[in-house]
């Protein structure tokens, strides 16, 4: 989680286990955390998937890394 | 080509120095610092975030491809993150092409990318608490001057 999804959610990075796919991890997080699960569906949030952005779902694999990207500001 | 993400403070002066070292061949080389703006007169800490790994490389992508538009022979641009004081470097680019008019746009054109699209997020500590940084209508214009 980065920027202010970061501070929405409280946490940076976690480990879960049992996701075979981004819509699904982002069910997992709403059930969790529905104020977070609206957040990361929210307009502008992109999604990377081992480090590549991806539009839509996607399927993980066993050891896959998934970043909730809020809308860039530049530096 | 470099690409460099670093928490500690740089110094801009080195770092030409270094890049201009050695040059024979190229005749012009551009420079832009980029340093922390207090607003108001207030004395604000800048905290800037990237995703290690994905930032540089999304930053290299357009490096690469100012190289390839603006025919440079190379580009150096480090950028700090974490928490950056009021009149700290916050970036560095530097060009280095044959001619002075591809050098001069290339760090323009990169800046502007820099500004308005790289993958980093901004958070201002002020007096009245801290607030993450939304873009501005002015970086995408400035980056659609580009298409």
């Amino acid at each position: 989680m980065f920027g202010p999804l970061r501070d929405l959610a409280g946490w940076r990075e976690r480990d879960i286990e049992g996701v075979a796919s981004i819509a699904e991890l982002r069910a997992v997080l709403g059930l969790e955390d529905p104020v977070l699960g609206e957040a990361l569906s929210a307009k502008g949030v992109q999604v990377a998937l081992d480090q590549a952005v991806v539009r839509g779902d996607a399927a993980l694999a066993a050891r896959s890394e998934v970043a909730f990207l809020p809308p860039m500001s530049g530096g | 080509m470099s690409v460099r993400l670093t928490n500690e403070a740089f110094d801009p002066g080195a770092l030409l120095a270094g890049f201009c070292e050695g040059r024979q061949e190229v005749g012009a080389v551009a420079t832009f610092t980029g340093l922390a703006r207090a607003e108001k007169g207030s004395a604000q800490i800048l905290e800037l975030e990237a995703y290690p790994g994905f930032t540089e490389a999304a930053i290299g992508k357009f490096a690469d491809e100012a190289t390839a538009r603006f025919s440079l022979d190379d580009v150096l641009i480090v950028h700090r993150i974490g928490q950056i004081g009021p009149g700290e470097p916050i970036v560095f680019v530097a060009t280095a092409s044959a001619h002075r008019r591809e050098a001069f746009e290339a760090c323009d054109f990169l800046m502007d990318y820099l500004k308005s699209r790289a993958p980093f997020w901004k958070k201002e500590h002020g007096p009245d608490g801290a607030r993450w940084i939304e873009p501005r209508e002015q970086d995408h214009a400035d980056i659609a001057r580009w298409e």
